[in-house]
């Protein structure tokens, strides 16, 4: 036991390489939650308001979202779609498939937030004289926004987790990067290590700036 | 490329078959894996529900790495280090491990939830009762708390059986990794997809969906 | 001047109003008094267009309510509406609560609006709140901040659906003694409510409704002291 010999110097070297790797990754991650954002606003309006073929379809997004594993997502957006002669760039592959991913948990949680909210705010806003606009925009979704300001931050911190499945489609994000990094020098162990080392401190600090962000967010 | 969209045609009976042995693997270790990994958690949550600070300063960030680092690298490194240790672990047995452990990291804190969920002066009228311990948390807290976590439970699970995808990156031949050979050999990647897809999906959407139903009616 | 019309309201099956023709006047404080599901509540909403009508009109001021081609978020500037449940919106202080819908709604710059919103505050007897959410005031507080809200449009006409229903009873007065003084200002108002006394000192006439239809409308003196119709005397009974 324990007669393998631990060679840490490489790397050290290739911290850089990582720190930079870490951009990419909070760079793909929190674009697809904004993308998750307004994509899941409107499929849980839409299920919410609608009747039809644009209610079944934000439905399947929903459904498909949750209840396939994220990595199928990415295959299918990855080779899934060659079949029709759809080639995306690993990035774009990545993208899509998170946001595709956090849009559908996110429409839910907008959605129980939406119900959450009293019709009566709404009532009292149009009473005044607003539009219809006016009272989701200034009223409804304001207070809707707190409610999904956690599982907004959880859904953050699950793109940044979950976008470690890009090395499985060619991305050279953080875990991409370990991996060709690790593949070259053969000490996958101590590369990994230090990834993980990484990606635990990537994490916290997203839940440190949430909360930050939030005791300036919400006085109320 | 010329776009070519062939259903079905490419696949026989035996592909499909050989996909639906996979989905049984896919049963199979995340079966094994949530039940043990339940287990655990359920002791971890009553671990630090009763064990207060110690518990909270050496059990719970322990349990948090494994929340707070991809699921994927959790693999790699365990795959990696078991050699190290002088372990000589099989795919499913290494991919088994790492994905019970993270079902109890998962599984303790929605365990602890349930155990407060339980107010004290319920636990104080049972233990009035002259009920021991543990008839308390026989009689009182399973029924109480239990009904209380058992969507966030659902949850987990469901979860992790999606997860379990990933153990194919150490070669284990479950659904996915068997989508990933059946493509290779036929280059019929959507319809090979489509199919492991629907698996998927056929092996979630009616437990997430009974779980809803479930959480509605224990809501009223 | 409003202006009702044989007014009909169905929600699905259940005919709520059957029929009703009421007129109130420029500076008329009137009450409508009657049981829970009598139909009260909801002409209130539907003089304000909140709730849709299936037959007859709704006129304010020379406008129909529910023709198709009425700019109905520009009528509703003139109608203020206070709720039951007072519906404050707890993401904004007492200050953008009154603030918001002159600056959205009528576009007046963020100073004004400001102005005008502190100036309903200190007429509704709040000053020393304004910028305190209103997770932090009483019942009665929240009230006369949804009476700010209101006012802050500067409204021609006040709808008052049961204000102080859902008031824990020591908070009822402060709440009553404002839209006193909104009456004593000459306000036109409609007043949805339960509290008898209320009605009889502040109102000129009283409605009472009953099973969706107007059974009597007089002078408080008449209709509390010489009820015309069987129903308004048992009502009436029972109440006091």
């Amino acid at each position: 036991m324990f007669n393998y010999n631990f060679q840490w110097r490489p790397v050290w070297r290739s911290l850089p390489d990582l720190f930079e790797a870490s951009l990419v990754t909070l760079q793909v991650a929190a674009l697809a939650i904004v993308l998750g954002i307004l994509v899941g606003l409107v499929l849980a309006l839409v299920r919410m308001n609608m009747r039809g073929p644009a209610r079944w379809i934000a439905t399947a997004w929903v459904e498909l979202a949750r209840n396939t594993p994220v990595l199928f997502q990415l295959f299918f957006f990855g080779f899934g779609l060659g079949a029709f002669g759809w080639h995306l760039t690993p990035f774009t592959i990545v993208l899509v498939g998170l946001t595709f991913n956090s849009a559908g948990y996110l429409a839910e949680n907008f959605r129980g937030g939406f119900n959450a909210i009293p019709d009566t705010q709404l009532r009292a806003a149009r009473s005044l004289g607003m539009t219809a606009w006016q009272a989701y925009t200034r009223v409804v979704i304001p207070q809707v926004f707190r409610l999904v300001y956690h599982p907004i931050t959880n859904q953050m911190v699950w793109a940044v987790l979950m976008s470690s499945l890009g090395m499985l489609v060619g991305f050279r994000e953080l875990s991409g990067e370990t991996q060709f990094l690790a593949s070259r020098s053969y000490r996958i162990f101590e590369y990994f290590a230090v990834t993980a080392v990484i990606y635990f401190v990537i994490v916290k600090i997203i839940l440190l700036v949430s909360r930050l962000l939030a005791m300036r967010l919400f006085r109320y | 490329m010329e776009p070519s969209v062939v259903f079905f045609s490419g696949l026989t009976a035996s592909d499909v078959w050989f996909l639906t042995e996979a989905a049984f693997r896919t049963l199979l270790i995340s079966v094994l894996s949530i039940s043990m990994g339940t287990a655990i958690g359920i002791f971890c949550g009553w671990l630090l529900y009763e064990g207060k600070i110690f518990a909270t300063l050496t059990l719970a960030p322990i349990l948090d790495v494994f929340r707070s680092v991809p699921l994927i690298i959790q693999l790699v490194l365990f795959y990696n280090m078991a050699p190290i240790l002088g372990l000589n672990l099989d795919p499913f047995a290494s991919g088994t491990v790492i994905l019970t452990i993270y079902t109890a990291a998962l599984v303790a804190n929605v365990a602890r939830g349930g155990f407060e969920a339980v107010g004290l002066p319920i636990r104080r009228a049972a233990r009035s009762l002259g009920m021991t311990y543990f008839q308390d948390l026989r009689y009182v807290v399973l029924p109480i708390g239990g009904r209380a976590v058992f969507p966030a439970w659902i949850g987990v699970a469901l979860g992790v059986m999606k997860d379990s995808a990933l153990v194919s990156v150490l070669g284990y031949v479950e659904l996915l990794k068997a989508s990933q050979i059946l493509i290779t050999r036929t280059q019929q990647p959507f319809v090979v997809l489509a199919i492991a897809g629907a698996f998927y999906f056929a092996l979630s959407y009616p437990v997430s969906r009974y779980a809803a139903k479930l959480e509605k009616r224990w809501a009223q | 001047m409003i202006e009702i019309r044989d007014l009909h309201k169905y929600f699905g099956d259940l005919h709520v109003l059957k029929g009703i023709d009421l007129d109130v006047q420029k500076g008329e404080v009137l009450s409508i008094i009657g049981a829970s599901g009598s139909g009260k509540s909801t002409l209130l909403y539907c003089i304000n267009a909140l709730e849709p009508i299936q037959k007859g009109r709704v006129v304010v001021d020379g406008t129909d309510v529910h023709a198709k081609g009425t700019d109905i978020n520009r009528l509703r500037q003139k109608l203020g509406m206070v709720f039951q449940q007072w519906n404050s919106f707890p993401h904004l202080t007492a200050l953008e609560n009154v603030a918001l819908a002159p600056r959205i709604v009528k576009g007046k710059p963020k100073a004004e609006a400001r102005d005008i919103a502190s100036e309903q505050l200190r007429r509704v007897g709040l000053s020393d709140k304004i910028n305190v959410y209103p997770s932090a005031l009483s019942g009665g507080q929240q009230q006369r901040l949804a009476i700010a809200r209101a006012l802050a449009m500067e409204p021609e006409y006040m709808l008052f659906d049961e204000a102080t229903s859902a008031l824990d009873p020591e908070l009822v007065g402060e709440v009553l003694d404002t839209m006193r003084l909104l009456a004593e200002e000459g306000m036109t108002m409609i007043c949805v409510t339960h509290e008898m006394g209320f009605a009889r000192d502040v109102s000129d006439r009283i409605a009472y409704f009953h099973q969706g239809v107007m059974e009597e409308i007089g002078p408080p003196q008449q209709l509390f002291g010489n009820p015309h119709s069987e129903n308004t005397r048992k009502f009436l009974a029972k109440v006091r």
